[in-house]
């Protein structure tokens, strides 16, 4: 791949990625990525099983630090600052940096404690604000109404969607700037899939959403920007209609028209 | 065709039904050889056991062999007080140990070290310990003591909970962590809030099994709390406890021992039972 960097014309970048390798031991998972992800718009990254999207991903996070055995090599800016090299505790990184996983992952707690937990870790809020913060983030979360009156109820007994939900709002509650969602509706039915991604589309308001997702049709319903991943390169970026009507390369239009992957 | 077909599907399907009743039968007669004797020790015990049983039993010290009335006071509340004592300083090590080979040294050859020492006290029989004990605390100290027999227990306990708690931990998805950390979580926090939290059913069973364990251990106090036919809470001097004094009585020609040996044998299967029952329920109601 030419490492020309994908920058989205007419967009401020919010996290932009520069030469980034990856490594699970020896094997190469990411080369050389390049690529702006735009504030306040949601990116998706589509590409078959192992192409590294996820892996990608993990990286904005610095998620990956918890194996030894990976390792992450190159850049990753957050509004200009490297957060790779940063001496700031990895906390604050990801206090700015949110993650929502694959499989719902309700704490073995209240549902007001699923959303309170990272607030209280760095916050000090008097009762009134907590609560004030807890309601806010369920309502963004679309969820409120639905659990409102169980609040102290645990959050495990809520349904798969109800839960993925929970995850998004105690994700939110602790205002990131980002929001990484590692294919957050894989495990869901597509009445659930509908209700998060209309709050995908909501959420972009106040949050710069990346999004990794095995559903084409949801790349395209809910992203503005696509980048398609293929055996740990980036093979194409763009805006996602352009990328899905008119792909400028041979392999992603193979791809999105089911031809291979 | 199609009829041979179906006369050698009938033929081996006549033969696996054949296999299936012997194997059942086998299963069966294993089972019931088991429970059996369960039953009988259960029943003689209850049946012996309710008979020696009063309220002397509980308010009455140990009686000079011969006499007349008597119980097991002291006993009782040694047992209470040295099995109480030896979870007391075993489950903090033990939850620590077990958190550590968990959480941090999974891969490390300390971690691989410690759990395999572990397996080996886990295994090793507790005469050992107690004889460990007698050597190091009690021949030092010249003494029998309350505090030895505590020791000795504590060792028993020790390598229990850090099994159940390493196991239990290791069942706690990843994914729970990986969500923890998601949101800038240190780990002692995502250990301390999120995985022990979303273990502690199971550790907890872990601790009552171990405390189950131990109250009916004999071997280990024989050589370090001995035995005292007085009440004392003196953890210095020796100290009685329920099974080094079954371990007496009934091997004593005494009958008024006997009696109370089977009273006392009658307690600890009920305690044990009611520690099993505990932890079940427990276990039960989170999962």
């Amino acid at each position: 791949m030419d490492a020309k960097i994908e920058t989205p014309v007419g967009e401020r970048p919010k996290l932009s990625v520069r030469n980034l390798n990856f490594f699970y031991g020896s094997f190469h998972a990411l080369k050389n990525i390049n690529l702006d992800i735009p504030e306040n718009k949601v990116t998706a990254f589509i590409g078959p099983s192992g192409c590294g999207k996820s892996t990608l991903l993990r990286t904005l996070n610095r998620m990956f630090e918890l194996y030894p055995e990976q390792r992450a090599e190159g850049q990753i800016l957050l509004d200009g600052e490297d957060i790779l090299a940063s001496k700031d505790d990895v906390s604050l990184i990801r206090a700015k940096i949110g993650m929502v996983f694959q499989k719902p992952t309700p704490f073995p707690m209240s549902i007001y404690d699923n959303i309170a937990f990272g607030v209280k870790l760095f916050e000090t809020l008097p009762r009134v604000e907590m609560d004030e913060r807890v309601e806010w983030a369920l309502k963004k979360a679309a969820l409120w109404t639905e659990v409102k009156d169980k609040l102290n109820q645990s959050g495990s007994g809520l349904s798969g969607g109800q839960q993925q939900r929970l995850c998004i709002a105690r994700g939110i509650a602790i205002k990131p700037e980002v929001l990484l969602l590692d294919e957050p509706c894989s495990a869901l039915d597509p009445i659930s899939t509908g209700k998060i991604e209309e709050l995908i589309h909501e959420l972009k308001s106040d949050y710069t959403v990346a999004i990794v997702t095995h559903n084409m049709q949801q790349a395209a319903r809910c992203s503005d920007y696509t980048a398609y991943m293929y055996l740990g390169d980036l093979i194409e970026f763009g805006p996602t209609a352009e990328l899905f009507m008119k792909p400028k390369r041979k392999d992603t239009e193979d791809y999105i028209t089911g031809r291979f992957g | 065709m199609s009829t041979t077909l179906n006369a050698r599907r009938l033929a081996r399907h006549k033969q696996r039904k054949r296999t299936n009743v012997i194997a059942l039968a086998l299963s069966l007669g294993a089972m019931g050889f088991g429970v059996f004797w369960l039953v009988w020790i259960l029943f003689e015990t209850i049946y012996l056991g309710i008979g020696g049983l009063s309220l002397a039993t509980f308010t009455e010290m140990t009686p000079p062999p011969q006499g007349e009335g008597g119980g097991l006071a002291n006993a009782i509340f040694g047992s209470f007080v040295m099995v109480g004592l030896a979870t007391l300083v075993g489950t903090p090590i033990g939850i620590l140990a077990g958190v550590y080979l968990a959480e941090y040294g999974q891969k490390t050859w300390l971690g691989s070290a410690v759990r395999f020492i572990n397996d080996i006290l886990l295994s090793a029989p507790s005469i050992v310990v107690g004889l460990f004990v007698y050597a190091v605390v009690v021949a030092k100290l010249k003494s029998f003591s309350g505090v030895a027999g505590m020791l000795a227990l504590a060792l028993l306990v020790i390598p229990v909970v850090i099994r159940t708690t390493e196991n239990m931990l290791s069942l706690v998805p990843n994914a729970l962590r990986e969500a923890a950390y998601a949101l800038g979580t240190p780990k002692w926090k995502v250990i301390l809030s999120i995985t022990l939290k979303a273990a502690s059913a199971g550790v907890i069973t872990g601790i009552l099994l171990a405390l189950a364990r131990v109250s009916g251990e004999t071997a280990p106090l024989l050589f370090t709390a001995l035995s005292n036919q007085f009440w004392t809470s003196d953890l210095s001097a020796p100290m009685a406890s329920l099974p080094v004094t079954i371990f007496k009585f009934a091997m004593s020609p005494y009958e008024n021992w006997q009696k109370l040996a089977w009273a006392g044998v009658f307690l600890i299967t009920v305690g044990v039972l009611l520690l099993n029952i505990l932890a079940r329920v427990l276990f039960k109601n989170k999962h």
